[in-house]
């Protein structure tokens, strides 16, 4: 079982806060390594360009057909893909492991591109519930409003709504970053284990309930904190990193964020990870 | 999981009926164990309209009784017999399916209680919706299904709500198909999409004041609620605001009057709505491809949030 260390701060991640447990045990230190890339293969993937574009109308396609063929143009080396009248389809653009540019023209429905890892998303409308779920690596940018489960259970990567998101926004959160440019919902970072939220607007009741660790930035207004969220102190560091990363998500960029409030675990529940089984079934 | 769709056409009307069947086909894969409709036509506003059922269809799936044919023509001649006891007259009958009618009917009242309980009183009979504008017609399978059965794409009117059932709490039949009519009130109507967990305590306290429940489907509970609210003298908003705290549970859903159309998210908002709102119309569905049924081309949509209660008026 990991060890759990709170007062050491081991690396850069860290010390920013996104997040503050240091686990030493035997997988931990598996980490993958960068300059191994090379002999890293991922099944699925292609060499794609950037330079070369094309359009996709998938007005009169199903999900799988219209996602079936967004691999079949990057097979060909296409890296910019224009997505022309997605109309709301759920599930588009799902389990996209690859480097690309992907545009699409309109709204996606539900669970729009989940389980990706790399990709460069600009979705020119709204999106429905569980956007980017279990997003690993890239961007996705929502020029519009978003439903719930926003960004749940994420790795990594930059998720950007500019308009409003629903409840429980990154649920089960374990990396990465979700900035939103107006309000979102209750249960906002519900459960959130890594990572870190932005929202610029208010949010509903219960934020940050049973968050284990991460980090959320709010701008308005907090309906109501959830259990184990807690106020913590908004750093010079924060705000410098805050004021980037609006920056390089093209919103808020004058927003003033000495004014956030920063939001962590209480760490109450950091200790429920210690027990051994029997012990956990009397704790709970 | 189920799916709900509304509109409201404000300042003019349309194909409600059509562009419902739109919404909820789009719909059906959240459900198509029933599909209903709530439809507000355009009508002179003189004489009521009912829409009974003398019986259940019994098709494939249904968890209904078969019966005789000839027992729905016995209770439409008893319920023939109650109404002109009542002094109300059939000015126009039309009976799409052997245990399907609809009634126009002269009757000067405001209080439709104790006609409603006479036309009830008959075993096996079910007041689907009473009103001046409302229609409910609702009935197994899918939106298309049933808008071809009942021939309702040429219904035009000023708004509508509609359900796709996946039954999880109750029966595959008739009676448990939403949308529900708002008993006694005219023109009210409720669909929803989630679970009630204090439907017994709230149903026992609502019967005990004189409301009736024809099904034991958790989603009449919010029917019966709105309308003992109404009773009490609370407005169409008022009765949904009330209802965030009065009902436990995981809920969104519409309710609609003869002139405006609600709806109300519970304080979780663990249940999806998408709503698109412009000068002249107002869409929601549980998911945007029902109203990019009716409107395909790029549009603003939004999710209401958690405990949000929104009326609006033809």
């Amino acid at each position: 079982m990991a060890n759990l260390k709170t007062s050491e701060k081991k690396s850069k991640s860290q010390s920013m806060g996104m997040h503050t447990e240091v686990l030493t045990g035997r997988t931990q230190q598996k980490f993958f390594n960068p300059d191994e890339a090379e002999n890293f293969y991922y099944f699925g993937t292609y060499d794609v360009d950037f330079n070369k574009r094309t359009e996709l109308d998938v007005k009169n396609m199903t999900a799988p057909e219209a996602n079936k063929e967004i691999d079949n143009l990057m097979s060909q080396g296409y890296g910019t893909i224009v997505i022309k009248n997605p109309q709301g389809k759920h599930s588009l653009g799902v389990g996209i492991l690859n480097k690309l540019n992907l545009i699409f023209e309109g709204s996606l429905g539900y669970f729009g591109m989940g389980s990706c890892d790399g990709p460069i998303v600009r979705i020119n409308g709204r999106v429905g519930w569980s956007c980017a779920e279990n997003l690993m690596a890239g961007k996705v940018v929502i020029e519009k409003n978003a439903g719930s489960c926003f960004g749940a259970a994420i790795r990594g990567g930059d998720l950007i709504c500019k308009g409003s998101v629903g409840a429980r926004t990154g649920i089960d959160m374990k990396g990465g970053t979700i900035i939103v440019g107006g309000d979102a919902g209750a249960f906002t970072g519900f459960m959130m284990q890594r990572g870190r939220i932005i929202i610029l607007g208010d949010v509903g009741i219960n934020l940050g309930d049973s968050m284990y660790d991460g980090t959320i930035f709010i701008g308005g207004e907090i309906g109501s904190y959830g259990s184990d969220a807690v106020d913590a102190e908004l750093t010079p560091g924060d705000q410098d990193w805050l004021k980037r990363k609006l920056k390089v998500a093209e919103i808020g960029e004058n927003f003033d964020v000495s004014k956030m409030k920063k939001i962590v675990a209480g760490k109450k529940l950091w200790n429920y990870d210690n027990l051994e089984p029997t012990e956990k079934k009397g704790a709970i | 999981m189920c799916g709900i769709a509304g509109l409201i056409h404000r300042g003019k009307s349309s194909n409600v009926g059509s562009e419902l069947q739109g919404m909820l086909q789009a719909l059906k894969h959240r459900g198509e164990d029933s599909t209903g409709y709530a439809l507000y036509g355009d009508t002179d506003g003189k004489n009521f309209i009912m829409r009974f059922k003398v019986g259940e269809n019994v098709g494939e799936g249904s968890s209904s009784v078969m019966e005789d044919i000839s027992v729905y023509d016995e209770r439409k001649k008893i319920v023939d017999q109650h109404l002109a006891e009542m002094g109300a007259k059939i000015v126009k009958e039309e009976r799409t399916l052997p245990y399907s009618l609809r009634y126009e009917i002269d009757y000067d009242t405001k209080d439709l209680l104790e006609f409603s309980q006479k036309i009830e009183s008959i075993p096996g009979v079910e007041i689907l919706s009473m009103g001046k504008s409302l229609e409910v017609i609702k009935d197994l399978g899918n939106a298309k299904m049933v808008c071809d059965k009942y021939d309702l794409d040429k219904l035009v009117g000023t708004h509508a709500i509609g359900h796709a059932r996946m039954a999880t709490e109750s029966g595959v039949d008739i009676k448990s198909a939403h949308p529900f009519w708002g008993y006694p009130f005219s023109d009210v109507s409720v669909v929803h999409n989630g679970q009630l967990t204090n439907y017994w305590n709230n149903r026992r306290a609502l019967e005990n004041k004189g409301m009736r429940f024809m099904s034991e489907c958790d989603s009449e509970l919010i029917a019966v609620y709105i309308a003992q609210k109404m009773r009490e003298g609370a407005t169409l908003e008022e009765g949904m605001k009330e209802s965030l705290a009065g009902l436990d549970g995981v809920f969104t859903y519409f309710v609609a009057t003869k002139d405006s159309l609600g709806m109300a998210k519970d304080t979780m908002a663990a249940k999806p709505l998408v709503l698109y709102e412009s000068d002249d119309l107002v869409a929601m569905g549980s998911e945007e491809i029902a109203i990019r049924s009716i409107l395909p081309q790029e549009i603003d949509t939004y999710d209401p949030f958690d405990g949000e209660v929104k009326v609006w008026q033809i």
